[in-house]
């Protein structure tokens, strides 16, 4: 017997999801992914979601949302799924050597943190390279470290990191930054950081040693370059949605997202869904997130009907 | 069973241990160690003590050991044999994915 709703991803959208469809009585199948509870699960306190008006940890908001899709019958599975058929109905989720099927699919599968994309981030990755602040920041206690980005993200991570390190450089490749005028207030009013204008990051440098001593700086105007000692670097450089399974399965946009029907969660394919990140380029907030995750469910109940 | 290390019997129980010994370094503020905290509870009911020893250690509260082992991320996982590091991991892994790292210890 093919389920009836499968749902791919453990983000806010996933778990609303299940929540709408759990207490309609579908009896969704989760599987959680190789990240589960998404990006929150890195950030510190979220601030801006409605209903906690002192904040709450990402991890946290994670951890509830998932007890409730639990406490209404969500069958979790602590797993990735590594192939999808939609081309016939019941539709196929590959999970390893499992195979199931399902009637109506939703993808919440999100975005992931963009990496700069080096050899040497590679080979320092847990040896002072870092894509978490707030597990990471701790190790830089008394220490200097580079947030590389000039949006919300990085700001954010250069203000938390000034908990833990005596200076935060934030570097960014332009001449200013794209972050909202609060959060960029917010690090420039911070005696501990400081920004190095007009910059990418070339290497990291520190490889043959072990663990990170440094990195070599490029001026984007004069094409300069000089090394600059440092003890760790994070990277708040955007974000890909994570739609790798689905290329020539769905239609996606020029970026890799998958396109949704106006006003909808529709996909390419009826019967398959998207919410979150994975569609929005636009937003990508935890709430509308979640939002998107409620319009599935029911689009999904409506279409199964 | 899981086992808690610190920085007081990390030498007798994990250094000195007879068995291989997996050590979850992790800290009540890191979401992927909370999400792996599951995983690794599991292993420890699953595995025989005969054959590895696992447990977690805070790095808040044993920075010593921390320290030592060069920790500079959490989660991180390292398996230790006689004393030295023979296996490590870094970050959100899934559970197939820890037990094939353990295999060749516990076959």
């Amino acid at each position: 017997m093919p389920h009836n709703l499968i749902i791919i991803g453990s983000g806010p959208a996933g778990w609303t999801a299940a929540i709408y469809a759990a207490r309609a009585e579908l009896k969704p199948v989760l599987f959680e992914g190789p990240e589960p509870g998404g990006q929150l699960m890195t950030t510190t306190e979220v601030e801006n979601f409605p209903g906690f008006p002192k904040g709450i940890l990402g991890s946290e908001l994670m951890a509830n949302m998932r007890e409730q899709a639990k406490r209404f019958g969500t069958e979790i599975i602590s797993d990735n799924v590594t192939a999808v058929d939609f081309s016939a109905r019941p539709f196929k989720v590959t999970a390893g050597t499992n195979v199931h099927e399902a009637n109506s699919v939703i993808i919440s599968t999100g975005a992931t943190a963009r990496r700069l994309g080096l050899e040497s981030e590679k080979a320092l990755y847990g040896k002072g390279v870092s894509a978490c602040a707030t597990c990471d920041g701790f190790f830089f206690k008394g220490k200097q470290v580079i947030v590389v980005g000039g949006g919300d993200a990085a700001m954010e991570e250069a203000c938390f990191l000034t908990r833990f390190a005596d200076k935060v450089t934030i570097v960014h490749r332009r001449a200013e930054f794209k972050a909202s005028k609060i959060m960029q207030e917010r690090a420039l009013a911070n005696p501990k950081i400081q920004v190095i204008w007009n910059s990418a990051v070339e290497e990291i440098l520190g490889v043959d040693i072990g663990h990170v001593t440094g990195v070599k700086l490029k001026d984007t105007v004069t094409g300069e370059t000089r090394d600059m000692a440092i003890d760790g670097v994070f990277a708040a450089i955007g974000h890909e949605p994570t739609t790798a399974l689905f290329k020539n399965i769905l239609d996606l946009d020029e970026k890799g997202y998958i396109k949704t029907a106006p006003d909808s969660t529709c996909t390419s394919i009826q019967g398959v869904f998207a919410a979150g990140d994975v569609q929005d380029a636009k937003y990508r907030q935890a709430i509308s997130a979640a939002g998107s995750g409620c319009m599935a469910a029911i689009e999904a109940e409506r279409f199964l009907a | 069973m899981e086992h808690e290390f610190t920085d007081q019997n990390f030498q007798n129980e994990v250094l000195k241990s007879k068995v291989p010994v997996l050590v979850d370094f992790w800290a009540p503020w890191c979401g992927p160690c909370r999400s792996m905290a599951p995983i690794i509870e599991e292993l420890a009911n699953e595995i025989g003590e005969d054959k590895l020893k696992i447990g977690k250690c805070n790095v808040d509260e044993n920075s010593a050991v921390a320290g030592q082992f060069n920790v500079m991320s959490i989660p991180t996982f390292l398996v230790f044999q006689n004393g030295k590091v023979v296996e490590q991991f870094v970050g959100s892994v899934q559970k197939v994915a820890v037990k094939d790292k353990l295999a060749r210890f516990i076959s």
